[in-house]
């Protein structure tokens, strides 16, 4: 159902709108628009940040898709698997973790959500340290020291260094940390549920709670499951950027190269920002296009 | 003997609650775990921190970690209590600006009648998508154009908008009962009137969540210190403390872990309390908020 009543006095709600809205909208304008459409625009351009940008028209765009070896070899498969692991991945855990919490008293739930979501708060990049020390290489590593203590390797192994593992670790760190903002919006919306249509469905012949889970809780907080997905596609694409906060930048053999990374390289330190700037767009792209699915998926009709 | 419904939000611990709590600990140690090793770490003196084998806990607590994180900043030439200010001084601008930029915008958007609302309603909602990464070369030349490059204008002004936080806000307005609003207007109340004496009280929540999520992004940002500004007097705490976790790369960072992870660990841990402390404050506020964070 939509709401369409607006109150505003006819004579000058038109003239105070504006008002309202003028402060946040400049700055939206200013620093999410209109980088965004810079974006798009150098994306068409050979700028190297130094001389003024010559149209080059869709070369950029071509070349990642012919040329860039180390685009199609690494960086896509390596973004592909992450982003299908941290996003739908966390995505379902976080609402099998809400649904389960739901079902807890108070204070057991708060103090298990509060846990839950503290990942989210440190933001990744602030927590470099505790991945770096975890991981260390030699057999003071924390990881290194168990695994040898429970007879799993004989020998150290060199997480940060080793191609092998670090997509992996940086797969963990992002799960790890994929308890955000969606978690939370699933964990409200199940709390707030109508507790007449559970009982409406236990009449109807709803047996147990996954079920119920299907048929009720799901279907009447579609809004928020959309909300939440969208919250996990972008986190999924954002937290990337630990790779090269513990590998350095390229990673490894480019291991764990992911798209945020892949900018990161020639925006700021090849300086070939037309490219970067191509790479961008289709970052935005796929995020416009993960969450156009997810929009099918949980749209009520 | 018939399903009688899951019992969703029960008053009272019950037995039954165990066994979920069960299911869901290994996932709770996994979350929570690094958190706890992270206040474990900072607390390590010397000795402990590179034990062999390795320990999780700290078994004879110290600030060691702590008062050395504060002279090393003394002899790189720029006090700590610089770092500490801007990063303060960032964080509040930059929240304060931003829950009364979007809790004007969205009573406008909520309440409002104007040409383009839905128009805007829609771009805002498409901007829930935004991935600042995605962004960074055109911010850092918006940044530049503006000439707002090495001034705290460049911490500020770009991390102010935040999509989540006007929608969230926006979605929570849409609750406050029309004909409240409605009400004020026969007793001759402006928009201005109704904005400060109805909306913002009723919407405490809201700014509460909004504020939280905003301090989240500015307190943890580096983007502004790494690109926007190169004055070393005026980048944050944030960027003073990674810089004494992350100046190895990836060539010789073991080295510079070993040497340093006591520091950096003190320094991830005043990273992460302010932002436990807050969530512990605001909760019930973010999670009445979240109730009305549906996309519909």
């Amino acid at each position: 159902m939509k709401r369409k009543t607006s109150i505003g006095r006819r004579e000058n709600a038109n003239h105070s709108a504006y008002v309202f809205l003028f402060p946040y909208a400049l700055l939206f304008l200013v620093f999410i628009l209109v980088p965004i459409a810079i974006a798009v625009l150098l994306s068409f351009t050979n700028f190297n940040a130094i001389e003024f940008p010559g149209f080059t028209g869709f070369i950029n765009y071509i070349n990642l898709i012919t040329k860039d070896e180390v685009f199609m070899q690494y960086v896509l498969p390596n973004t592909v698997k992450f982003a299908l692991i941290v996003g739908p991945g966390g995505y379902v855990l976080s609402f099998l973790l809400a649904w389960a919490l739901a079902q807890l008293s108070k204070v057991p739930r708060t103090i298990l959500a509060l846990i839950l979501y503290s990942p989210s708060m440190t933001s990744g990049v602030a927590m470099t340290v505790l991945w770096k020390v975890m991981f260390s290489g030699d057999q003071t590593g924390y990881i290194n020291s168990w695994l040898i203590h429970l007879g799993i390797i004989t020998d150290p192994i060199i997480w940060m260094v080793n191609a092998k593992y670090l997509l992996l670790i940086v797969i963990i760190i992002g799960l790890w940390s994929s308890m955000g903002v969606g978690f939370l919006a699933i964990l409200a919306a199940i709390l707030n549920s109508d507790e007449t249509l559970y009982e409406a469905a236990a009449i109807d012949g709803v047996r147990n709670s996954f079920q119920e889970m299907f048929y009720i809780t799901i279907p009447n907080m579609k809004p928020q499951m959309l909300f939440a997905a969208v919250m996990a596609i972008v986190n999924a694409f954002q937290t990337g950027f630990i790779s090269s906060q513990l590998a350095g930048n390229p990673t490894p053999g480019y291991s764990a190269q992911l798209i945020v990374n892949h900018i990161e390289d020639y925006g700021f330190i090849r300086y070939e920002m037309g490219y970067a700037a191509a790479v961008s767009v289709v970052l935005l792209g796929i995020v416009y296009l993960f969450s156009g699915i997810s929009k099918k998926l949980f749209k009520e009709d | 003997m018939a399903y009688k419904g899951n019992r969703i939000n029960p008053q009272k611990f019950e037995k039954g609650q165990i066994k979920i709590i069960l299911i869901i600990l290994p996932l709770v140690l996994f979350m929570g775990l690094p958190i706890v090793f992270i206040f474990n770490h900072a607390f390590k003196p010397m000795d402990e921190l590179f034990a062999f084998p390795p320990k999780f806990f700290v078994s004879r607590p110290t600030l060691d970690n702590f008062t050395k994180l504060f002279k090393a900043s003394r002899t790189a030439g720029i006090p700590m209590s610089r770092y500490v200010f801007n990063s303060i001084l960032v964080t509040v601008a930059v929240v304060f600006s931003s829950i009364i930029f979007s809790s004007a915008a969205g009573f406008a958007l909520s309440k409002l009648k104007f040409k383009g609302r839905f128009v805007l309603m829609n771009i805002n909602q498409a901007a829930l998508m935004f991935v600042p990464v995605a962004v960074m070369i055109p911010r850092y030349l918006t940044v530049n154009v503006l000439g707002l490059t090495n001034t705290y204008f460049a911490h500020i002004l770009p991390l102010i908008p935040v999509p989540v936080a006007l929608f969230l806000v926006k979605q929570f307005i849409d609750q406050v009962p029309d004909s409240l609003i409605e009400a004020a207007y026969i007793d001759g109340a402006t928009d201005y009137k109704v904005y400060l004496k109805i909306i913002i009280p009723m919407i405490k929540p809201a700014i509460a969540t909004a504020a939280i999520l905003v301090f989240q992004s500015v307190w943890a940002n580096m983007e502004t210190s790494n690109y926007f500004v190169s004055d070393e007097g005026l980048k944050t705490l944030t960027f003073y403390m990674n810089t004494l976790t992350n100046t190895g790369g990836n060539v010789t960072f073991q080295g510079i872990v070993v040497a340093g992870q006591g520091m950096a660990a003190a320094a991830s841990l005043i990273m992460f309390v302010p932002n436990l402390i807050l969530f512990i404050i605001l909760q019930n506020s973010i999670m009445n908020t979240m109730a009305h964070s549906g996309i519909k």
